[in-house]
């Protein structure tokens, strides 16, 4: 069984885990920008922004993994209009990084108005960098942070709204809308976004209630990731995910889809997404 | 041997619920995930009066009360008699 990894912190992590990830079928990862635990100066985001794009990849080679990344001003640093402006000024320069699949993960925190407004420009930031994609495409891929736990619900519908306010400058298959849960992945499909489900202990899904979803709502535009960070988390989560779904009798080719395929489908609408999906024939 | 009802260590209710509340609320969710999956399998009906789904229906009851002592109460259900 391969794994792409669609969103997994690895700065946060160890040698030993880029090393168990790879013993454990993980070819690709994908890391979003995102918040260190603390707020950081713009200097700050710029020398973090070379780490993602300069020094992880390197640190994933040497693994044989492949290392993919987003940038972004993440929602939880948004509040400072100030210091977002000069963060949001550095990104389209790190856009043409060979491994920067697009912008993310943007969203919100606490929905607040700060928040939405520091949004919207990073929307029309991958919108004015349309030509990061495929020919032909409206804008840059996106990967959207929704947020925890009671703000969660509110958040999604906030986002989806200000995503209809760009009307015909978004594509929904560009977007990938993380994070979803039982009470948001329907929102977030049935509006033709891509979704993403989190494998987090207590704030997330589980591998139950991920698998549980994917029956439910169907293994199309939908991934699974581990979002393994700084707090209590754990990178072979997706994997426990495909032993559930394994103990339920979902077959290796629905899994690859899911774990795999999908994942290589979005990413691979940017030409430096090399990784491309596997066929397998169900056994006889 | 009665039960005692002493406070958990030196932490307040207040500090107890912001302790604990994720957790239970992660284990509530799971629960009705849990289920919701009984119900979507094939056969749900059958099991519908099976003695240990009405165990989790009764330890619900339990959970409501308003007293101390649920988690024994919930053991003593799920016990041999």
């Amino acid at each position: 069984m391969f794994f792409i990894d669609p969103h997994i912190h690895m700065v946060s992590r160890t040698m030993a885990d880029y090393e168990m990830l790879a013993l454990s079928g993980v070819v690709a990862v994908s890391e979003p920008a995102f918040w260190a635990g603390f707020d950081r100066s713009p200097a700050g985001f710029i020398d973090y922004f070379r780490q993602l794009t300069e020094f992880e990849p390197r640190r994933a080679a040497q693994f044989g993994i492949q290392h993919y990344s987003w940038i972004c001003l993440n929602p939880k640093e948004a509040q400072d209009l100030g210091k977002a402006r000069e963060v949001l000024a550095e990104i389209p320069k790190f856009l043409s990084c060979p491994s920067v699949l697009g912008i993310g993960e943007i969203g919100l925190n606490k929905n607040t108005p700060n928040e939405a407004k520091v949004f919207q420009q990073h929307v029309q930031i991958a919108i004015d960098a349309a030509s990061q994609g495929a020919p032909g495409s409206k804008h840059a891929l996106i990967l959207i942070h929704t947020p925890h736990l009671e703000d969660k619900l509110k958040g999604t519908r906030m986002i989806l709204e200000m995503l209809r306010d760009f009307g015909s400058a978004i594509d929904p298959a560009r977007i990938l809308i993380d994070h979803v849960e039982e009470h948001t992945i329907e929102l977030v499909k049935d509006a033709g976004f891509w979704a993403g489900m989190t494998i987090y202990p207590i704030s997330k899904a589980t591998p139950a209630r991920a698998v549980d979803m994917i029956e439910m709502y169907g293994p199309q535009r939908l991934c699974v990731n581990a979002a393994a960070d700084w707090g209590i988390s754990d990178p072979l989560n997706t994997h426990r995910t495909v032993l559930e779904a394994q103990r339920r009798g979902h077959q290796l080719p629905e899994l690859l889809k899911v774990f795999h395929n999908n994942p290589a489908e979005f990413f691979g609408q940017n030409p430096k997404f090399t990784v491309k999906p596997i066929t397998m024939q169900p056994p006889a | 041997m009665q039960m005692s009802q002493s406070s958990p260590g030196n932490l307040t209710a207040p500090e107890v619920l912001d302790a604990y509340f994720l957790e239970a609320r992660a284990r509530l969710i799971e629960l009705a995930a849990t289920l919701d999956r009984i119900d979507r399998a094939a056969g749900s009906q059958a099991v519908q009066s099976d003695a240990r789904l009405n165990f989790i229906h009764d330890s619900l009851q339990i959970l409501q009360r308003t007293q101390p002592g649920r988690a024994k109460a919930v053991q003593e259900l799920y016990s041999l008699k």
